[in-house]
């Protein structure tokens, strides 16, 4: 592997900037955060991805000082943060709901942290000029948030947030209700502003693509847990679970019962049907029951079947859905499963090899697929 | 036409409550005192029509507000009455802003009961109210006995028919006219605005003053009118608390009217009152517009 690949987290001699320490956090009876052990390294872009109401925001709110955990500890640097206000830690957040300041203009929002800090006159207008220009918002300096609109207000509490250039950066849904093309220059942004000023970022997003594209790791809650955290390639390629393939992207899972056979498993995933074939370095346990995970553009869809192919599965196209660049083909497989595979539309959607009706194969090598435990 | 009759519902209310009444009385107080029931002359005799009419408006002259400024008693009482319901005023913020935040920081559970002990007040009568309260500061009274008692003082304190007790006063009856705007602005606020103020580097001090107070601005002034306003005309606190020096333009205007029976010059008095008062109810109106413009974004 090169020297510049950023991996601090398979260094053991690499300090961590934030610990979690068997974190739990209860509201009343209700577990927000169960038993939450993790570390986050300086220079990190950790992004928190899950369903709702899973607590990226009760993690993010311990973070900054606003929930104190109910057990456990939380350092940031090697300090203890218990018992340390919101405005006594190096760490800004831009909050789920912008909070920004109604009684204050966009630039007053921006400027807010800056005085705080002793900030004022020459120095303090260039600092919020330069987040306003940042996040394109020049226009619109001397609007009240109530005057602007709600993607334009996201960007005011993003400013706001990043204006002090804190050690830690919180992001809870920076980008959430900005257009694709201005999220994916701010993405952009963000990862620049991460080189130069070399700012740690927590970030929480429900976009899978956002999370791909910018983060240095991935973790995938569910239910006040961590389930896995793996580099957004490890997460897309190796996922642990049936939860995090099926949470991340699009993947078809096919049950059924494992039986070792040389490098990996055979899987009979049906009655009287041949048995498909994966690689794997996995150990299933005992009782061999496991979820064949396979990505719907690792599957090939041909007329014939296709020869000298490990995996094949003869099924008739339902439906096909057409994504300009894309187009997914929903295939009914003996059994009635509906299994996903996914092309490149190379040729003009005229001459598109398959209709709806047709009878197809699908295809996939024995390291497409996934096996795990299920 | 249903946009007219929405126009001319708050119109009418106007004319009939607040226009005709003034003009009556602005008329009195052109007018000169008279032995007569009414007692002031000229009145209006529609019967001798045209002529009736024109002698009726060549007798009516501006010599009442002449008189007003020849006398000191009615400037010195205009401005003491400013100074009172000002003061006052000020009193009532200082007491009723933290009983205001206290409620709206308290649990949900307990807000419609602390709501309802604010406003239980009103279910008795205000002048019982203001006559329990002689009972308390008098000499005798059960603050003096409770002071005494505990051993703070020796001699009474004297309190009733001071200034001091008018102040009480006004304080005590108008706190829920400065209490209620003030929580309505404060209830409305978003807890995460001050956690955002934190994180950026307040302390919860700062963030109150930064970011609790302009957002309760509003209520805040809105509350010290509601409380100057009516304590500037301020006639039954003065008379049963105030002593011989409390100077009010209530008392004044109660005693031309009703002991020496000078309508017209108790008329240019009432008259004097509400130009004054114009002022802060239009800035009173602005704030409230503000307000609803500002909601309504
Ligand atoms: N103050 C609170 N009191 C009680 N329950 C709370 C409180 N704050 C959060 N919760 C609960 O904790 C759980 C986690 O909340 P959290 O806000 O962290 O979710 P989230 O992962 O950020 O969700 P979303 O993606 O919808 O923002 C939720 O079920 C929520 O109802
Ligand atoms: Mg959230």
């Amino acid at each position: 592997m090169a020297q510049t690949v950023f991996a601090p987290w398979e260094n053991a001699d690499e300090k961590p900037l934030i610990q979690f320490k068997n974190v739990t956090k209860r509201f009343g009876d209700f577990v927000a955060i169960d038993n939450l052990t993790q570390d986050i390294y300086a220079r990190e872009f950790f992004a928190l991805l899950g369903p709702s109401g899973c607590g990226k925001t009760t993690m993010m709110r311990m973070l900054a000082g606003f929930e104190t955990p109910t057990e456990g500890q939380i350092l940031i640097a090697g300090q203890d943060m218990a018992g340390v206000p919101p405005n006594k830690r190096a760490v800004n957040m831009m909050f789920q709901s912008y909070a920004l300041f109604p009684h204050l203009t966009v630039a007053d929002n921006i400027a807010f942290g800056l005085k705080r800090e002793g900030k004022a006159g020459a120095e303090l207008d260039a600092r919020v000029e330069e987040m306003l220009r940042l996040t394109r918002l020049t226009k619109f300096a001397k609007r009240k948030p109530h005057q602007i609109s709600g993607g334009q207000r996201q960007r005011v509490a993003l400013a706001r947030a990043l204006a002090k250039a804190p050690k830690l950066l919180l992001l809870d849904e920076p980008l959430g209700a900005l257009d694709k093309k201005l999220r994916q220059d701010t993405q952009f942004e963000l990862m620049d502003i991460q080189e130069k000023t070399g700012t740690t970022f927590v970030i929480v997003t429900h976009d899978q693509e956002e999370a791909m594209t910018v983060a240095s790791r991935v973790a995938v809650m569910d239910e006040g847990q961590i389930i896995q955290v793996a580099t957004p390639a490890d997460i897309y390629e190796r996922p642990n679970s049936v939860y995090v393939a099926d949470f991340i992207g699009d993947v078809n899972i096919l049950h059924g019962h494992a039986s070792r056979n040389a490098d990996g498993y055979d899987i009979a995933y049906g009655e009287g049907k041949p048995a498909l074939h994966a690689k794997t370095t996995t150990n299933l346990g005992e009782s061999g029951k496991c979820a064949l995970a396979i990505r719907p553009e690792k599957i090939s869809i041909t007329a014939q079947k296709p020869a000298k192919v490990t995996n094949a599965i003869k099924g008739k196209i339902i439906d096909i859905a057409y994504l300009g660049n894309l187009s997914t083909y929903h295939v009914e497989i003996e059994g009635g499963q509906m299994i996903k595979a996914q092309t490149a539309n190379t040729t003009r959607l005229e001459r598109r090899s398959f209709t709806w009706e047709d009878t197809v194969w699908l295809s996939w090598t024995d390291t497409a697929a996934i096996v795990l435990e299920g | 036409m249903r946009r007219f009759t929405l126009i001319a519902v708050p119109y009418l209310w106007l004319l009939v409550l607040f226009l005709v009444p003034f003009a009556i009385v602005f008329k009195i107080s052109l007018s000169d005192t008279a032995l007569a029931i009414p007692p002031y002359a000229p009145t209006l005799d529609l019967s001798s029509g045209w002529a009736g009419l024109r002698s009726f408006f060549a007798e009516l002259d501006l010599e009442n507000f002449w008189f007003l400024t020849t006398d000191d008693l009615y400037w010195k009482a205009y401005l003491s009455s400013l100074q009172i319901a000002a003061l006052s005023t000020v009193f009532t913020l200082l007491v009723g802003y933290p009983i205001a935040y206290a409620m709206a920081q308290a649990e949900d559970a307990w807000r419609p009961t602390l709501m309802m002990l604010v406003i239980l007040p009103f279910w008795t009568s205000f002048l019982i109210r203001v006559y329990s309260w002689i009972g308390i500061l008098s000499n005798e009274g059960f603050l003096n006995q409770f002071l005494i008692w505990s051993g703070l003082i020796s001699e009474p304190l004297i309190i009733l028919n001071t200034n001091t007790a008018v102040y009480i006063g006004i304080v005590y009856t108008y706190l829920p006219f400065m209490i209620l705007p003030i929580y309505a602005a404060l209830e409305k606020l978003d807890s995460s605005l001050l956690e955002a103020a934190e994180d950026l580097g307040c302390s919860r001090l700062t963030a109150f003053w930064l970011v609790t107070i302009p957002l309760s601005k509003q209520g805040i002034i809105a509350g010290c009118f509601l409380v100057f306003i009516p304590a500037l005309g301020e006639f039954v606190i003065p008379s049963l608390l105030g002593g011989s020096q409390t100077l009010m333009i209530g008392k004044v205007l109660f005693e031309e009217f009703f002991s020496n029976r000078d309508w017209p010059v108790a008329s240019a008095v009432a008259v004097i009152l509400l130009l004054i008062l114009i002022i802060p109810i239009v800035l009173f109106q602005r704030n409230e517009q503000k307000q609803r413009e500002a909601e309504g974004q």
